[in-house]
């Protein structure tokens, strides 16, 4: 793979990297190199900004000497308008690195006796080059020599000349152009720098003004297309790359907690996982930012650092509120865990909000993005501009492998649902809070819409508020819906008082079941009794009857004897009766 | 012009010798070439014909080749070629050109009026 690489790179057209944030990466390496590139737009958009950090970086970082010959600023001017964004002019020059030129031209001293050319200029810009083995040029802004110079003519047919010859030299070249009416720039310098035009324009929609960039054209290299946010700030100028590079982020089995157990168990008891998107929807105050905060803190607590973009909410206010429900984030700030970022979405632009959420996360280095609430950004623009913003904010928070959380406010009169078309299919666990009212009460209800990659619970929890954070109830689902709030505990009382009755009725049951085996146990007994006492009487009757006839017995023999009669006369009289018969 | 500066009555007298005539004045000057080249040779020989015919004796003209001396366009503010520069007297002018338009040179140099 690593070879592949290697030779597209060989094949490519030689670059000179710029070293600008994010623009060596849109256009796969820099500026040509030893090739003029025209950078044109209107004023106060960046031109001169651009074209000082191209050299500045190029002395500082690529060991690239540079000239800069201005038209227009004077070389003081220019150090102590660039030295606010870090750069020490004086010191490079000093070091050889950098030449400063201010070409003065007067109008009014100049008087055209004839035929001439711009040989000088070139002598000039020639001799800087040289004095120092510069490899890059710029020339800011040009199109002043028109102002100057009366002959068109020449004017045009020495530009040519001159870019010509700066290829020739084989510096990279820089020229700044103001925008024209209907062309590029105004003297159409398009016309003759036409290897690579770069656009920087500064537009106001909606009261705020966003920067952005475009490549217009660039020969012989692949370069992405679209205009790309830029801003300027202390530390000078940064291009964001922010079309998405694919989806090919790293995904993470870990998982996260939510800070509230219950929460957790309803996402397989784990919570959400790590570097996924989480959205947090429903209507105004049903508690979206305690979840965040809860989330937060949990995060803190474990050592992570948390970056939260508060919108609406000042740091101070949102440090007073939590502390109401238990949550206490002064602590994590002071620890350095927890970094507040508080903007008001109309501050600038949706592009702009973009750079800074990209360098607030790249200078904190977050585990953990909180954007509350998102939804405020569509006051300043438009729907899709907003998608295709946060679509940017995802992908990218997605390959730093940083959980983002989001809340949203959702309006009451349009589905809770729908409204958020825009963003839903970027999210992967989606809590929907939203508030139930029934019998005269309002109460905030939440379940879990959607969560990818793992069995969610598919529940109504009722959301409580309390004085030590975010709780959450099994809510009453019966035949009339969800009951919360006090119908909930109505019908839990109901509930259990019908409970309590059940339980009555199998108690007096067996206690019924109790008594009847009672009654047949005596009822046993009796018989059994009875039945003893006439056994006891007839065996008594048969020892009786056995005792008479013993007697008997005797008797006949004691009658017997009395008479005088042997057994033997008996025998015979007994055997007589036999054969008789 | 004397008149004039007397109904004025806050003429500030520092610009008084430049707006009175050059007549005497010394003329300081500086002209650069970029080598040899023919526009080069029309300029010099032009203006070394003006000067005779109007400044003599009381010129001097310094001709450079930037070529052999490119650092000195920087100090002067050239960027055109031929250049001719008029140090002294002032008001400063640059005289841009090879010279032809005799016109022009003159009105550079303020010596229009002594023309007529």
């Amino acid at each position: 793979m690593k070879k592949i690489e290697h030779e597209i790179i060989k094949r490519q057209l030689p670059k000179s990297a710029t070293g600008i944030q994010g623009f060596d990466e849109i256009t796969g390496g820099g500026l040509p190199k030893g090739r003029p590139i025209l950078v044109c737009g209107g004023a106060g958009c960046g031109k001169t900004l651009f074209a000082i950090e191209f050299l500045v970086r190029g002395a500082t970082e690529f060991n690239e000497p540079g000239v800069f010959m201005s038209f227009e600023e004077t070389n003081d001017e220019l150090i102590a308008n660039v030295i606010s964004l870090g750069f020490d002019l004086e010191d490079l020059i000093k070091r050889k690195k950098l030449v400063l030129d201010h070409v003065h031209i007067e109008r009014s001293e100049i008087e055209e006796t004839g035929e001439y050319d711009l040989e000088a200029l070139f002598i000039r810009l020639g001799y800087a080059i040289d004095s120092i083995g510069a490899k890059r040029v710029v020339l800011d802004t040009i199109e002043s020599l028109f102002a100057g110079l009366p002959n068109q003519l020449i004017l045009r047919a020495e530009l040519r000349r001159l870019f010509r010859w700066l290829k020739d030299k084989g510096v990279t070249a820089i020229i700044t152009g103001e925008r024209g009416d209907s062309k590029l720039t105004r003297q159409g310098l398009e016309e003759y720098v036409s290897d690579c035009v770069i656009m920087l324009d500064h537009r106001v929609n909606e009261q705020t003004s966003t920067r952005r960039l475009r490549i217009v054209k660039y020969r012989g290299s692949i370069h992405g297309t679209n205009e790309y946010p830029f801003l300027i700030d202390e530390n000078g100028f940064s291009v964001l790359p922010v079309t998405s590079l694919g989806l090919k982020h790293v995904v993470s089995n870990e998982r996260v907690s939510s800070g509230i157990t219950a929460l957790d168990n309803m996402l397989e008891g784990k919570g959400y996982y790590r570097g996924s998107t989480i959205l947090v929807s429903g209507t105004a105050g049903v508690g979206k930012t305690s979840i965040a905060a809860h989330f937060a803190e949990a995060a803190c607590k474990r050592g992570e650092r948390v970056l939260y973009f508060c919108f609406e909410e000042s740091p101070n206010q949102m440090i007073r509120n939590m502390l109401s429900i238990g949550i206490e984030l002064e602590k994590w700030v002071k620890k350095g865990l927890l970094q507040f970022h508080a903007t008001r979405p109309t501050l600038y632009g949706l592009e702009m909000h973009l750079a800074v959420t990209h360098k607030a996360v790249n200078a904190f280095k977050p585990d953990i993005v909180i954007l509350d609430p998102i939804n405020t950004f569509v006051i300043s623009d438009k729907e899709v501009e907003i998608k295709a913003m946060l679509m940017r904010i995802v992908d990218f928070l997605k390959a730093s492998q940083i959980t983002a959380l989001f809340t949203s406010l959702t309006s009451s009169e349009s589905s809770l649902e729908s409204s958020e078309a825009g963003i839903s299919s970027l999210i992967d666990t989606w809590i929907l809070l939203r508030d139930i009212e029934l019998s005269g009460e309002r109460n905030r209800g939440m379940y879990v819409l959607k969560s990818r990659g793992m069995a969610n619970s598919n529940q109504i929890r009722e959301f409580l508020l309390t004085d030590h954070g975010v709780e959450l109830r099994e809510a009453y689902i019966g035949l009339e819906g969800v009951l919360t709030g006090s119908a909930r505990i109505a019908q839990e009382a109901k509930e259990s008082a019908e409970l309590l009755i059940r339980k009555r009725d199998i108690e007096r049951k067996k206690r019924e079941i109790e008594q009847k085996r009672n009654a047949l146990e005596a009822q046993i007994s009796a018989l059994h009794f009875e039945f003893e006492s006439e056994e006891s009487e007839a065996i008594k009757m048969i020892e009786i009857e056995q005792d008479q006839i013993k007697r008997l017995k005797k008797d006949k023999v004691q009658m017997a004897e009395s008479r005088h009669v042997n057994s033997d006369f008996i025998d015979n009289i007994n055997l007589k009766k036999k054969n008789n018969l | 012009m004397k008149d004039k500066i007397a109904k004025v009555k806050t003429w500030p007298k520092d610009i008084d010798p430049t707006l009175s005539s050059h007549s005497n004045d010394k003329y300081v000057l500086r002209l650069y070439l970029t080598g040899s080249t023919c526009r080069s040779v029309l300029a010099l020989k032009n203006l070394e014909q003006i000067c005779e015919e109007y400044l003599e004796g009381r010129y001097e003209l310094e001709v450079i080749d930037l070529y052999q001396n490119p650092s000195l366009a920087k100090g002067d503010q050239i960027i055109a070629a031929p250049t001719l520069i008029k140090k002294l007297p002032l008001p400063f002018r640059r005289i841009i050109g090879d010279m032809s338009n005799k016109e022009k040179v003159l009105l550079g140099l303020d010596l229009r009026d002594i023309h007529k």
